[in-house]
């Protein structure tokens, strides 16, 4: 442990100790009540009765836990056609990206053939337009592509087209195989390895820790994004779980949508529980551009 | 890329110049090929909707036809008195959420990288937010912690200690407030991480040094860490400001939209409201190129002020 604002001696001492585990206390109760108390006070509030949320001062714990409101949740709002279509759309989305985004990386970074800068710059410049500044023309492309004239309205490829054009992975991606060695690349060249064959044996199994941050990315997009699937899913039997939600609000008691925002969490909930790791460590090695 | 290795080889042997061509081709054919998935998406969903929309914003479709209009959008996009209202909210919810979303934190960090116990755990707090759809998360503000009455769990707060309590997203003034907070919440965590893995490159000895010049832990903050972790505090408070520009969730949930007397309109709920509500693409484009040309030269001027400063 390197040291760091407060030296370690001092935290050690009398007073600095004290004070060390008096800060500690106040911050692992007060944060614990701040990012965790409100998931508390959803998930038992949709466990009480329309009376009892309306009620002064509000109950710490329902008295008459009512899983009705989760039962009514997962029938009125069909969350099992909702959760599968998420599901659905967020696989597909791993999938496109691992091996689109993959290939582009891989030939940017170990094939690099002509204008290959020119077409990285292109693809990064995409990071800086705010996307709701390219919405509409968005929306009008997906509903007529260009030459083939297709129309991509409640198809599953207006989802995982567009998240293709990610060029936060590709930049992950090219980074990581930057720093595998050439060395490598041209002895699997010397044994007759196609440009394929090299990336299948050699640099795919070297970049699973990257190629798992890119995946978990892509099902967390998937699952958080709201007014894309709004736009491009219309009918209720293509929407996602937010979407789908949002549009049953009007008309459901409140503690039957709490009780859906609480299972359209679960999945996230469990999968940043798993993969914290992972998340945290891909977080900051993207941020942190050498 | 490929050009120095090139010239080397095909200077001393012009002999056989075919082969190596054919080689070179066939070697950028391959390149491209792995490249194209990636290049005709971006084409469709990126570099082509951006150069559609400065066009569409000079255009008019009615009834399937397709006119040039000049500046017809923008004039009747400015002439809506809704358009002032929206860049008002908008630049106060940026501001307010800059003030507490940027600097938050930061110090938040700072105390996490601090402690030696229960690190693993307060990480993940602070994440979890981040990792819930954002619309479960504003249904919960909604429903839960902005209820208006006392049974609602901020009210309810406030009440137990004893403060006045508040109409929430039903009261003007407290709409873009609450609209913040719920943002904070639900954003701070990545925020925290990329603070936290730039606070462990700092050199210990930096901090060891000052110390021994008699530094106190303001003064260290603020003249090692703020200067060693400067990049970043830069980058981040870019990002964040693009991001909260586009602000729309917010509104659209706990809101319904324009929210109590316009309070809550902003700018990326216009785009929607006109592209798809009022059958207006051209006007809702034209809105997305004035957002744009508004965060660019903001760009350019924080560029200009953060690398001056070199």
């Amino acid at each position: 442990m390197s040291r760091t604002l407060i030296s370690q001696a001092q935290l050690r001492r009398g007073r600095g100790r004290f004070l060390y585990w008096a800060v500690l206390a106040v911050v692992v109760a007060g944060f614990t009540l701040v990012f965790l108390g409100p998931l508390y006070w959803m998930v038992t509030g949709a466990l009480k009765s329309g009376q009892e949320i309306a009620q002064t001062p509000p109950t710490l714990w329902p008295r008459d836990p009512q899983t009705q409101n989760y039962v009514d949740a997962w029938n009125n709002l069909d969350l099992a056609k909702l959760m599968f279509n998420t599901f659905y759309y967020a696989a597909g989305a791993v999938f496109f990206q691992l091996v689109f985004d993959t290939a582009a990386a891989y030939a940017l970074s170990k094939l690099r053939p002509a204008f290959g800068n020119v077409i990285l710059a292109a693809m990064l410049a995409t990071l800086m337009i705010p996307a709701m500044v390219l919405i509409v023309p968005q929306y009008v492309t997906a509903i007529d592509l260009p030459i083939i004239h297709v129309n991509l309205l409640d198809s599953p490829w207006a989802i995982w087209l567009p998240l293709i054009a990610n060029a936060f992975n590709i930049f992950l991606l090219k980074r990581f195989f930057d720093s595998i060695p050439e060395d490598l690349i041209a002895a699997a060249q010397v044994d007759g390895a196609s440009p394929l064959r090299t990336l299948w044996s050699i640099i795919l199994p070297m970049s699973r820790p990257i190629l798992g941050v890119v995946s978990i990315f892509a099902v967390t997009a998937v699952w958080k994004d709201f007014l894309w699937p709004k736009l491009v899913m219309p009918s209720p039997e293509t929407r996602t779980l937010s979407v789908g939600i949002y549009a049953f609000s009007g008309g459901t008691p409140q503690n039957v949508v709490i009780a859906a925002s609480v299972i359209a969490a679960i999945p996230t909930v469990i999968i940043f529980l798993l993969f914290q790791r992972n998340i945290m460590s891909g977080l900051t090695t993207g941020s942190l551009k050498g | 890329m490929t050009a120095p290795g090139v010239t080397t080889q095909t200077v001393p042997a012009p002999a056989k110049p075919s082969g190596k061509a054919a080689r070179r081709i066939k070697d950028n054919l391959t390149g491209h090929a792995f490249l194209i998935g990636a290049v005709v998406c971006f084409a469709l969903f990126m570099w082509y909707p951006m150069i559609r929309g400065i066009v569409m914003s000079f255009q008019r479709t009615r009834r399937g036809e397709t006119t040039w209009v000049g500046w017809d959008n923008y004039t009747r996009i400015v002439a809506d008195p809704s358009f002032w209202i929206a860049w008002k909210n908008t630049f106060l919810f940026t501001i307010l959420a800059l003030v507490v979303g940027y600097v938050l934190p930061f110090f938040v960090a700072i105390l996490l990288n601090e402690f030696r116990h229960a690190k693993g755990y307060l990480r993940i707090l602070v994440y979890l937010p981040v990792m819930l759809p954002p619309a479960s998360a504003l249904f919960l503000f909604k429903y839960y912690a902005y209820d208006p009455s006392e049974a609602g769990l901020f009210n309810a707060i406030l009440k137990f200690l004893h403060l006045p309590t508040s109409e929430w997203m039903q009261s003007p003034t407290m709409t873009i407030p609450a609209m913040v907070i719920a943002s904070t919440w639900m954003n701070l965590g990545s925020a925290v991480l990329i603070y936290l893995a730039s606070l462990q490159n700092i050199p210990g000895e930096l901090y060891e040094a000052a110390e021994l010049d008699g530094a106190g832990i303001w003064r260290r903050i603020w003249s090692v860490t703020i200067p060693q972790t400067r990049l970043i505090l830069a980058l981040l408070a870019m990002l964040q400001i693009v991001a909260t520009m586009q602000l729309f969730i917010e509104p659209l949930i706990l809101a319904n939209g324009a929210g109590t007397q316009d309070s809550a309109t902003s700018v990326a709920y216009l785009i929607y409201q006109h592209g798809f509500f009022q059958n207006d693409l051209n006007g809702a484009a034209a809105l997305g190129v004035i957002m744009l040309i508004v965060l660019a030269a903001f760009s350019a001027v924080y560029v200009r002020l953060t690398t001056k400063q070199d």
